[in-house]
């Protein structure tokens, strides 16, 4: 299994590329997850529908809904990724909500993960005091659970940087994924507290499109996260949204790799 | 009690970037809760404002017909806005006052509790916008403009199904984004912790009345209590007083919708299984995949897929009973109670009637069952008569 540490290995700047699985279809899904590799995505995160996702935005609620109509199941996006990982060589995560997960079973989906190279998950509504239950399991297997730091964490903060696995995600400003013009929150500050605990590295996402944007935000911690806006292309585009994801990537790797 | 565990059930489920309103919220209503002049501001609302206590109704009519046990209605739909949903209301916006919030948020089904909050939300001069699923609001039209006209901003929330469960995720996407002067207020006994906890306790007040005014009326505790269960707000303030009490069955009415067998009910006891949604580990409507499923009620303010921790709680360990009635049965009991005793239900209420009914049949003469008439039934009165082929909009 490739580990999430690969993506930040020798202080690379991470650029962590999401995409929801089954949109439009599994198949075009596989074959975005190797554009996005190919155009030099760090890590890719793949989303996995739910009904009911409280922390997205419109852009990827309206994604899960796309998915889950045309008939996305767990066990599809578990052998879509199995498909492939052959020809993967950077890490890849789920990003999804609890309940798919506690409902499959926490043992019987980390043991999936294992099998099909998934390395570690992300669930925005599993807060770090909800964490154990799942964590002792995934653990069994390996998995790492990236956990959420908010402009809002304040206290928390140290402590959910002390327990972090894989890398801490840090979400730029208050509300929900999705595209923003400004980010006014003063990161640098959170990073700094985030380091005086922890190695792990830090990964900065909501509302990042632009790849000056991406640069900026890279430049005060280990990575960036893409999601919206690399959804956005791909509703556009349906099953031909190869060559203007492809595009798109590179630009923002481009813009992060100068740094 | 850790994140607000009932057994194995509640918690506190959430997005990192609500965490710390919520654990302030918590250490907020733990000090508030037993605050003297809180707690006396409180009951001078629930008094003076509210039009607390509420009767104990001994529906004579409706007992003689039916020919069993004794039924008392408590009697919430006297309440001012028309429900039980302004007791908790009051409870939460002061609170909120307290904290310094000046802008409360809500969601809702019916409109009842969206209508409840618009009202506190005026008397106690804050501002309020209220989520509410656009099929809902054109089914509740009428208690649309009854929240505008309170000053309330409703905003017609058109994700997933359109209906409860979306109008709760739009309204905590929306505290998401601006949590420093806003409060929600979570018009059930559902979600993360503190609310289920919360929300029970403001509740509770309708168990402690019906427990004193049984006692002055028969001197003596019902036999059986009987709410209906969507979230479960009414239910669980109905049954609280009663959890030690051994000999008090604690009943919640489930909307069976057009029943069991079918795809269309929102039962989540009698066909969900246990998970995790809305920042609580409960039972839930789903698929095997963890999908939420799309439920079904003719009552919009039972239309939701889960259930409150606590009355999980209560079901896993055998103290309450959970019971189905169908949209045909509540509409046969919306209809009886109005021409037997004069009162007409809420809807809502009407699934609790209907059962109550089967049950007094059952249960000896002396015995006594006490039905939470959580709501009246003014605002359903256009639905029915649709229910019933008459083509009537309100």
């Amino acid at each position: 299994m490739i580990k999430i540490q690969e993506a930040f290995r020798n202080h690379n700047k991470a650029f962590i590329a999401y995409l929801m699985a089954g949109d439009p279809n599994l198949a075009s899904s596989a074959e975005y997850i190797l554009t996005a590799q190919a155009a030099g995505a760090d890590l890719i995160e793949i989303g996995i529908p739910f009904t009911d996702p409280i922390a997205e935005g419109e852009v990827i609620q309206a994604a899960s809904q796309r998915a889950l109509r045309a008939g996305t199941r767990l066990d599809g996006i578990f052998d879509m990724v199995a498909s492939i990982r052959d020809q993967m060589h950077v890490p890849m995560v789920f990003m999804t909500y609890l309940n798919p997960v506690f409902v499959y079973g926490y043992d019987r989906f980390f043991a999936r993960c294992v099998e099909i190279g998934i390395c570690g998950i992300i669930i925005p509504d599993m807060p770090f005091e909800e964490q154990d239950e799942a964590r002792q399991i995934a653990q069994k297997y390996g998995i790492e659970v990236v956990t959420l730091v908010a402009p809002t964490s304040a206290s928390r903060t140290a402590e959910i940087a002390r327990r972090a696995e894989g890398f801490l995600y840090l979400v730029s400003s208050m509300g929900v994924t999705g595209v923003r013009a400004e980010i006014t929150t003063d990161l640098s500050a959170i990073v700094a507290d985030i380091r005086s605990v922890t190695d792990i590295p830090v990964a900065i996402g909501f509302g990042i499109a632009t790849p000056e944007q991406a640069r900026q935000n890279a430049a005060i911690a280990d990575g960036v996260i893409i999601g919206s806006a690399i959804v956005r292309i791909i509703a556009a585009h349906g099953e031909h949204a190869k060559q203007p994801l492809y595009d798109y990537i590179k630009s923002i790797k481009d813009a992060v790799a100068q740094l | 009690m850790e994140h607000g565990r009932f057994g194995d059930f509640g918690g506190l489920y959430i997005p990192e970037t609500l965490m710390s309103t919520l654990q302030e919220l918590a250490e907020a209503y733990e000090h508030y809760k037993n605050d003297p002049e809180f707690v006396q501001e409180l009951n001078r609302l629930l008094a003076n404002y509210a039009g607390r206590p509420s009767l104990l109704y001994y529906a004579e009519n409706l007992t003689k017909e039916v020919g069993g046990a004794k039924i008392y209605l408590k009697r919430e739909d006297l309440n001012h806005t028309g429900s039980h949903k302004i007791n908790n209301v009051l409870g939460q916006a002061l609170l909120a006052k307290r904290m310094g919030k000046t802008r409360i948020i809500a969601e809702t089904g019916a409109g009842q509790h969206g209508v409840a909050s618009a009202t506190v939300a005026a008397l106690m001069n804050m501002a309020c916008e209220v989520f509410m699923g656009k099929t809902d609001t054109e089914r509740q039209a009428l208690n649309v403009y009854r929240m505008r006209l309170l000053g309330a901003e409703v905003h017609p929330v058109t994700t997933g199904t359109m209906t409860l469960k979306d109008a709760v995720n739009e309204t905590m996407r929306e505290w998401s984004r601006r949590v420093s002067d806003t409060h929600y207020i979570i018009g059930s006994a559902m979600g993360p912790h503190p609310f289920p906890t919360m929300v029970r306790d403001f509740q509770s007040v309708i168990g402690r009345e019906i427990r004193a005014q049984l006692r002055q009326a028969e001197d003596c505790l019902p036999d059986a209590v009987v709410a209906c269960v969507g979230g479960g707000s009414n239910a669980i303030g109905t049954f609280y007083d009663f959890i030690d009490e051994p000999s008090v069955r604690l009943i919640g009415v489930e909307a069976a919708g057009e029943g069991l067998d079918t795809e269309r009910h929102a039962a989540a006891i009698g066909r969900g299984t246990v998970g995790v949604f809305h920042g609580m580990k409960s039972i839930f409507c789903q698929d095997e995949f963890g999908q939420i499923a799309e439920v079904y009620s003719i009552s919009a303010g039972l239309d939701y897929p889960g259930i409150g921790p606590e009355h999980a709680h209560l079901h896993a360990i055998g103290r309450a009973e959970y019971v189905p009635v169908t949209d045909e049965e509540a509409v046969t009991a919306f209809e009886r109670l109005s021409r037997s005793e004069g009162i007409i239900p809420a809807i809502e209420s009407a699934h609790a009637v209907a059962h109550a009914v089967r049950l007094a049949k059952e249960m000896g003469k002396e015995q006594r069952i006490v039905v939470c008439l959580s709501g009246r039934g003014d605002k359903d009165v256009a639905a029915i008569a649709r229910y019933r082929g008459e083509t009537l909009y309100d």
